[in-house]
C-alpha cells in the first residue's frame, strides 16, 4: 500500500502524465473545434492512425520531424475535408461518415504503409523527438524534469489549449465558430456563410487530432504498428462531454485521464496477483464513468449533428 | 444548384444504389491497386478466382459471410431506431466467450441439437445484456451510446483475455492463449463435407428471415422504425420509447453475439483475441450496403466476404497488400452513404 502512495511522489510518474496527454490534448481539442462549430467527427481515430502514420513515414523517408508533423496535420485536414463535405453541404448522417471516415483512414495508412515500407521481423525506427534539456531548469529536483524535460510537441499541445481558448472566446472568428454549432441560421443572417464555417472548423480540428496521432509515432514511440492508436480517439469523444465543449476544461480532463493511465502502469508493478488486464480496463471504464457523471447537465451545441441547409428549418 | 427531397423512391434507384457505390469504391481503389504497380483489373480478376474460383474457395467464402450476415442484422436492426450501436465486436467477443464457458463440460449429457441451442440462447444473452448497459446509461442519464458501446469493445477484448489466461485457459493449449474447447458433441456439424462450410449459414439465412418478420409485421417492428423516423412524433402516438429502445438494444446486441457463438460452435471451437478480424465493425458496412433491409443484409456480407477472402488470394498472387480489402470496404460505406443521398433527394438547378 505505501509502495502505491509512493508512487505519487516520483517525478516519473508526472513527467509520464503530461507524455501520456499530449496525443490526448491535440485529439479532444480537434474533437471539440469540430463539435463547436456543429459537427460530429468520428473519422478521430481514423484520423489519428493517419496521423501517426504519415507522421512517421514522412521522417522515415528524411523529412525532419517538424515537417513530418506539419505533413500529418495536413493529411488530417485533408481527411477532414472529405468528412466535412460528406456531412456539411451533402448533409450525410454525421455518425455513419464518421465511422467511415475511420474505417477509411485507418484502412488506407496500413495499405500505405505496407506498400512504402518494408516490415521485417521488427518495425523499422526513425530517431524521435528527445525530451528537452533546458540546463539548470531541468535540473530542478520534480519540477525540473516533469515540467521543463518533455518531448517539443507537448509545449506545441499547452500552447494550442491556450490559443484555441482565446479565440473561441475572445476573436470573432471564434464567435462565429460557436454560433455555426449553437444556431447556423442567425449567422446566416449575420452575412456569414455557416458552410464554410464548418467545413473550415472540421478541417482545422481534423488537422489537430493528426498531430496527436503523430505524436505517437515521432515521440512516444518511434515507429509505427497497426493499431497503436487504441482507441484514444473515441476517448477524446467522451473527454469533450467531459469538458463541456471547452478547451480549458479539456485540458484537465486529458490531464486527469493520463494520470489514471500514468498510476495504473506503474501499480501493475507494484501490486500483485492483480491481472494486468484489469488495470488496462480502467481507462476505458473511468471514461464511461465520466460520462455518465456530467452527461446530465452538458451544455452540448444546439445545432450538433444537425445538418444545416439554406432557406430549411 | 440545390437538393430537393423526392416525394417517394423509385424502387429501381433503391437497387441499383449499392451497385453503382460497389463500382465507384472498386474505381477508387483501383488507383491504389496502380500505385503498387498491379493492373487493377488483373487484381479484381484474382480476387474474383479467390473468392468464387473453385468449390473450396466459395465455402471459403460463405464461411465468412455467416458471422458478417449477423453482425450486419445486429447493425440494421439498431440503426434503424436510431441506436448507434458500434459495440458489435464486443458483443461478438462476450457471445463466443459466454459459448466456451459454458460449452465446455458443462452440457455434457445433453443431446448435439439441444446443448447447440442452449449455447446459442447463451451467446444471444452474453450480447443482448452487453448492449442493454448502455442502452440503460442513454436512456437513464442521456450518455451517448456511440462512446459507451465503442469504449465497451476494447474493455471487452481485455476481459476475453483476462479470461483466457486465467479461468478459461485451455490448459492442453501449451501457453498459447485461447479458451477451453466448445464440447465436440455441440460443434455445428459442416455444411459441405471437408470444407470449414456449417450449418451456421443455414442458421444465418433463418435468423435474417425471422428478423425481418419481426421489423415488418409486428408491432414491435413498426414501433422502432417510428422511434429511429421520428422519435418524438412516436412518443406522441404512444410508442414508449425506453420500451421500444430497450427491445431493440436487447435484439441488437443478441444478433452480435450470436455471430460470436455461432463462430465459435461453426469455424475455431475455442476462442482467441483474434479471432475477428473486425467482424463487428464490418457488419456496420454491411448493414448500410444494405440500406439496412434484412435481405439486403445476406448480400452485403456475401460481397463484404468476397473481397475479404479474394482480397487474401489476390495479395498472394500480386504482392498487392491484403489491407486494400478493409480500403474497398470502407470506400463502399463512404460511397454507399452518397449514393442514398441521390435516392432521396434530386438536384435541381
Amino acid at each position: 500500500m505505501t509502495e502505491a502512495l509512493e508512487l505519487l511522489t516520483s517525478a516519473s510518474l508526472w513527467a509520464a502524465v503530461l507524455r501520456i496527454a499530449t496525443p490526448l490534448i491535440f485529439g479532444v481539442l480537434g474533437a471539440l473545434l469540430c463539435e463547436r462549430a456543429g459537427v460530429l467527427n468520428l473519422g478521430i481515430e481514423g484520423i489519428m492512425t493517419m496521423g501517426a502514420m504519415v507522421g512517421w513515414l514522412a521522417v522515415f523517408l528524411g523529412a525532419d520531424l517538424w515537417t513530418g508533423l506539419l505533413i500529418a496535420a495536413m493529411a488530417g485536414a485533408l481527411m477532414g475535408l472529405l468528412h466535412a463535405t460528406l456531412t456539411v453541404p451533402l448533409g450525410l448522417s454525421q455518425h455513419v461518415s464518421g465511422l467511415g471516415i475511420t474505417l477509411f483512414a485507418s484502412a488506407l495508412s496500413y495499405y500505405l504503409y505496407r506498400l512504402i515500407v518494408e516490415v521485417g521481423q521488427t518495425p523499422p525506427t526513425i530517431e524521435p523527438f528527445r525530451p528537452l534539456d533546458l540546463g539548470p531548469l531541468t535540473d530542478i529536483p520534480f519540477f525540473g524534469p516533469v515540467l521543463f524535460g518533455q518531448a517539443a510537441p507537448t509545449y506545441l499541445a499547452l500552447l494550442a489549449v491556450a490559443i484555441l481558448a482565446y479565440v473561441l472566446a475572445r476573436t470573432p472568428l471564434g464567435l462565429a465558430i460557436r454560433m455555426t454549432g449553437e444556431n447556423p441560421h442567425a449567422v446566416e443572417a449575420q452575412g456569414l456563410n455557416p458552410i464554410r464555417i464548418r467545413i473550415f472548423a472540421v478541417m482545422a480540428g481534423s488537422a489537430l487530432m493528426a498531430l496527436g496521432g503523430a505524436f505517437l509515432t515521432t515521440a512516444a514511440f518511434n515507429s509505427f504498428f497497426p493499431e497503436m492508436v487504441q482507441g484514444r480517439g473515441w476517448i477524446c469523444i467522451a473527454l469533450v462531454v467531459f469538458a463541456s465543449w471547452r478547451p480549458g476544461k479539456a485540458l484537465l480532463g486529458a490531464l486527469l485521464f493520463a494520470f489514471f493511465d500514468a498510476y495504473q502502469l506503474r501499480l501493475q508493478t507494484v501490486v500483485d496477483g492483480v491481472p494486468y488486464q484489469l488495470f488496462l480496463m480502467a481507462p476505458y471504464l473511468l471514461s464511461i464513468l465520466a460520462l455518465v457523471l456530467v452527461a446530465r447537465r452538458a451544455e452540448v451545441p444546439e445545432a450538433l449533428m444537425a445538418p444545416y441547409r439554406r432557406g430549411e428549418r | 444548384m440545390r437538393l430537393e427531397r423526392r416525394a417517394s423512391v423509385p424502387l429501381a434507384l433503391a437497387a441499383t444504389a449499392p451497385f453503382a457505390a460497389i463500382l465507384a469504391a472498386l474505381a477508387l481503389a483501383a488507383g491504389l491497386i496502380l500505385a503498387a504497380g498491379v493492373n487493377p483489373l488483373t487484381a479484381y480478376v484474382e480476387m474474383l478466382k479467390g473468392a468464387l474460383g473453385s468449390r473450396l474457395a466459395i465455402t471459403e467464402m460463405l464461411t465468412r459471410a455467416v458471422p458478417l450476415m449477423l453482425t450486419g442484422l445486429a447493425a440494421a436492426v439498431a440503426f434503424r431506431a436510431r441506436l448507434w450501436n458500434i459495440g458489435g465486436e464486443g458483443q461478438f467477443y462476450l457471445g463466443a466467450l459466454a459459448v466456451a464457458w459454458v460449452g465446455h463440460e458443462m452440457l455434457s449429457g445433453l443431446p448435439g441439437p439441444v446443448g447447440m441451442a442452449v449455447l446459442m440462447v447463451v451467446g444471444m444473452a452474453a450480447g443482448a445484456l452487453l448492449l442493454a448497459g448502455p442502452a440503460f446509461l442513454r436512456l437513464r442519464f442521456g450518455v451517448d451510446e456511440v462512446v459507451t458501446t465503442l469504449l465497451l469493445n476494447f474493455v471487452v477484448i481485455l476481459f476475453v483475455g483476462l479470461m483466457i489466461e486465467g479461468p478459461l485457459r485451455d490448459p492442453l493449449a501449451f501457453g498459447w492463449p485461447q479458451s477451453v474447447p466448445v464440447d465436440g458433441d455441440f460443434r455445428l456439424p459442416d455444411l459441405v463435407p471437408r470444407t470449414r462450410l456449417h450449418v451456421g449459414l443455414l442458421i444465418a439465412l433463418a435468423v435474417a428471415g425471422v428478423v425481418w418478420l419481426i421489423l415488418a409485421r409486428t408491432v414491435f417492428g413498426t414501433e422502432a422504425r417510428a422511434a429511429g423516423f421520428n422519435a418524438r412524433a412516436a412518443a406522441f402516438a404512444g410508442v414508449s420509447l425506453p420500451k421500444t429502445i430497450m427491445g431493440v438494444a436487447l435484439l441488437s446486441g443478441g444478433l452480435a453475439g450470436l455471430a460470436g457463438a455461432i463462430e465459435v460452435m461453426g469455424v475455431t471451437g475455442t476462442v482467441t483475441t483474434t479471432m475477428s478480424p473486425g467482424f463487428g465493425y464490418a457488419g456496420i458496412v454491411v448493414a448500410m450496403l444494405a440500406a439496412l433491409h434484412p435481405a439486403g443484409v445476406v448480400a452485403a456480407a456475401i460481397f463484404v466476404a468476397t473481397v475479404f477472402v479474394g482480397a487474401d488470394a489476390m495479395s498472394r498472387a500480386t504482392g498487392v497488400p491484403s489491407f486494400i480489402a478493409d480500403v474497398i470496404v470502407a470506400l463502399a460505406l463512404l460511397t454507399m452513404l452518397v449514393a442514398l443521398l441521390f435516392t432521396s433527394y434530386r438536384i435541381r438547378r
